[in-house]
């Protein structure tokens, strides 16, 4: 029998006691993978993110519009390629509860310009660029809520009512776009800025923000500062930042989730690590004869000590292994469970696989340590005297 | 029976300290689950309880049509006499209502802060708001006062300080409180001044009424109305923070649970191992208390107490844990309407104590059932000889 083959053995010495532990640890790695994929989904952005794209935004608040006639001069900034603008509509589809999106106005040419992995069919944005009342939808939309292209789709606004204060705005469903990564966060539902602009009580000539091209990836930050400094005497002073920036930012401001989920992961690694540690000293303490025999017939002191250390190494490694496999396995379970609440879309990323497996074998480390110290120690003649 | 019972659950609390080890396996899984399960309901309890404190039955909320939040909201100053004129309103408060980007204290970044115009009649109106430290603004002056929670979410906001908001610089002259409530978020400024530094002319956002009788709400709701003139709806404010807090305490809730059933698992497996070691390190007992005649349900009740008493321990243990670790503890959070802040305050209360100690008794009956069972079956002769 191999070294291996003895510490799987010894591990089924009392199997009900090593399954019961082995389930534990999973439970706790099944736990991890889960807050770890939901502090991913809240820390780094899902939304529609690219390393060349800036937003510029007021610079007191996002809630500030900024005038059109910024546009052209953005555009005239050293290093800007393209400029689009979007604005936050808010407004309800049929009730106030679970049926939110996100609606914007926007100049439709443009805005398929400026986000290359939205695709659209290109009759379709024809047909948006000329229909002064056409919208365009995320697919995933039309499927969510039955419509087809051709359909009058009412919004009432919140923020925005028309000039004869009707707050029913009705769009023409012209197209729908479909988005590389289907899980990208809420895909807006887009209308054409010039009836926005022309029909809205107030607003006109303002935009929410503007999206930005730059050529040069690596001068970001550069670019950024120019722009602001454009701007920074003027009546509408602007903060720019780049778009994955922008959407952590954002992120922060729901709270620090990535905190929360480390605490309660704290609690429960501290508890397993307890638990565990109580379980591979009864181990220990059962079998001192037979440590004190593998001594007698020639093992080093260091052997068993790593047999000791082993088996709770391969405890801890397998249960992790389990727990983060488990989490895998259960992701799309998860996230039709988290679906109603707006959180759909976690994915288990690799960094988490790697640290969990890390974390397991380094519980497994702690726990061993103790009891494989004792077991190196330990001398023959006492052993056996005190079993 | 009962004395059989009395006596072998006796005999076996008062062995407890000898078998100290196996048995904190129980109490820190179950203090692990208890813990992290109370510490999750008293954020969802915090944040309930401070939105469901801001609202008076008779008191309501003016916005314009459509709209759901202040934010969104708007209204001109003729629209305000009309309501100010009509019969039931006590007293009337105009107010406007921004949000600013100010870096928060925990995390740097910039989050929004709730920035609320006023006069005296909004304090007249809120008797629950009191300065509690320095002075009210002075009317005409750039002077601000802070709510107790935007004091202590966000850097700079201290009394005395300087706070640059927009371009404009405001003296914190003085910190209120109000009961608990969400208005603990805010900065209150001189209305006039809000208007003037936020380019707002004579416009507010919203305004709040004090009425005669709470069913007086629904008159000048209905009247409201049907006067052509207006375009505006009024909401009760207990009805208004409601639908201001969202679903958030519900998903946090549920998210509690959640966690908590998970863990709960572990901490079930856990239990199950200490019990089991319980059994077997008592075998010879068992058994030779069954020979005396003792009976098998004594002996399933014995092992049952031992399991749940233990779990009860733990259970005290995570709660107190909750208690002193997050009792009063600040946080914050964007809510999805308002589009800002809210700070609360977590709130371990009775109830939630209650909550975990019930669900410790439950993890410790299914922890000690099974093994119970399995010390009640010991075939007598077998245990005796020591197999």
């Amino acid at each position: 029998m191999n070294a291996v083959g003895l510490v799987w053995a010894n591990l089924h010495r009392r199997p009900v006691r090593t399954y019961l532990t082995l389930f534990s640890v999973l439970v706790a790695f099944l736990l991890f993978t889960m807050l770890r994929m939901m502090a991913v989904f809240f820390t780094t952005s899902s939304e529609i993110t690219a390393v060349d794209r800036l937003l510029v935004t007021a610079k007191y608040s996002i809630i500030e519009s900024l005038p059109i006639s910024q546009r052209s001069e953005i555009l005239a900034v050293d290093g800007v390629e393209a400029v689009t603008h979007q604005t936050w509509f808010g407004g309800i589809y049929k009730d106030r509860s679970h049926q939110f999106f996100p609606k914007y106005p926007v100049e439709p040419r443009a805005y398929f310009d400026m986000y290359p992995e939205m695709t659209i069919a290109p009759e379709q944005l024809d047909a948006f660029q000329t229909t002064r009342t056409g919208a365009v939808a995320p697919a995933a939309l039309l499927e969510r809520f039955g419509w087809s292209i051709g359909d009058k789709i009412p919004i009432e606004a919140d923020i925005y009512p028309q000039q004869d204060g009707n707050r029913i705005w009705v769009f023409d469903l012209v197209g729908s776009y479909r988005l590389q990564d289907e899980d990208a966060g809420q895909p807006p539902f887009l209308f054409h800025y010039d009836y926005f602009t022309e029909a809205a009580a107030f607003g006109r000539g303002a935009v929410g923000w503007y999206t930005v091209r730059i050529a040069d990836p690596d001068r970001a930050p550069e670019v950024a500062g120019a722009i602001d400094a454009v701007f920074e005497n003027s009546q509408n002073p602007t903060k720019t930042a780049t778009e994955d920036e922008f959407a952590r930012a954002f992120a922060a401001q729901i709270g620090d989730i990535g905190l929360l989920a480390n605490s309660i992961l704290s609690a429960v690694f501290f508890t397993i690590l307890v638990l565990t540690a109580v379980v591979m000293h009864w181990a220990f303490r059962e079998r001192i004869a037979e440590l004190a025999v593998l001594k007698t017939i020639g093992f080093s002191d260091g052997r068993v000590a790593a047999f000791v250390l082993g088996e709770s190494v391969l405890l801890c490694g397998l249960g992790g292994l389990l727990g983060v496999g488990v989490g895998l396995l259960g992701t799309p379970a998860l996230n039709s469970m988290v679906e109603q609440f707006g959180l759909g879309g976690l994915r288990l990323d690799w960094p988490t696989v790697w640290q969990g497996v890390g974390i397991a074998v380094l519980l497994g480390l702690l726990v061993g340590v103790a009891p494989a110290l004792l077991a190196r120690r330990l001398t023959i003649a006492e052993a056996l005297r005190r079993s | 029976m009962f004395a059989q019972l009395a006596q072998i659950t006796w005999m076996n609390l008062k062995n407890l300290p000898s078998r100290l080890g196996s048995s904190c396996v129980i109490v820190v899984g179950i203090a692990g689950v208890v813990g992290v399960l109370v510490a999750i309901l008293a954020m969802g309890t915090g944040f309930a309880a401070t939105l469901d404190r801001g609202g008076e039955p008779d008191r309501a909320v003016v916005l314009r049509g459509g709209s759901d939040s202040e934010l969104s909201s708007g209204i001109g100053i003729e629209e305000m006499g009309v309501v100010e004129s009509m019969e039931g309103v006590v007293l009337a408060s105009r107010e406007l209502y921004t949000v600013a980007d100010v870096p928060k204290r925990s995390s740097g970044l910039e989050a929004n802060l709730i920035v609320r115009g006023v006069t005296a009649d909004a304090f007249a109106i809120r008797d629950e708001v009191e300065v509690t430290q320095g002075r009210r603004f002075t009317p005409g002056k750039g002077e601000l006062i802070a709510g107790r929670g935007a004091v202590a979410e966000f850097a700079g906001i201290d009394l005395g300080a300087i706070v640059d908001l927009r371009q404009t610089e405001w003296t914190v002259v003085g910190v209120f409180e109000a009961e608990g409530s969400a208005y603990e978020s805010e900065l209150w400024v001189d209305l006039p001044v809000a208007q003037a530094a936020f380019r707002r002319g004579s416009t507010a956002s919203s305004m709040r009424l004090l009425v005669d009788a709470p069913a007086t709400i629904a008159k000048i709701g209905e009247r409201v109305e049907a006067d052509p003139r207006l375009d505006l709806v009024v909401i009760a404010e207990p009805a208004f923070f409601k639908d201001q807090a969202g679903d958030l305490a519900t998903r946090i809730r549920f998210f509690g649970y959640a966690v908590a059933v998970i863990m709960a698992i572990g901490a079930v497996f856990a239990a199950l191992n200490t019990m089991y070691a319980a059994v077997v390190s008592r075998t010879v007992e068992i058994a030779t208390l069954r020979a005396l005649g003792f009976g098998s349900g004594p002996v399933v009740a014995s092992v049952m107490v031992e399991s749940m008493a233990l779990a009860v321990l733990g259970g005290l243990l995570g709660a107190a844990a909750a208690y002193f670790g997050f009792n009063g503890f600040t946080a914050s959070t964007l809510t999805d309407t308002s589009f800002s802040q809210i700070a609360f305050d977590f709130a371990v209360t009775p109830d939630l104590i209650t909550i975990g100690l019930v669900w410790a008794l439950a993890l410790g009956a299914v922890g000690g059932m099974f093994p119970a069972l399995r010390a009640a079956t010991l075939p007598i002769t077998a245990a005796l000889r020591g197999d």
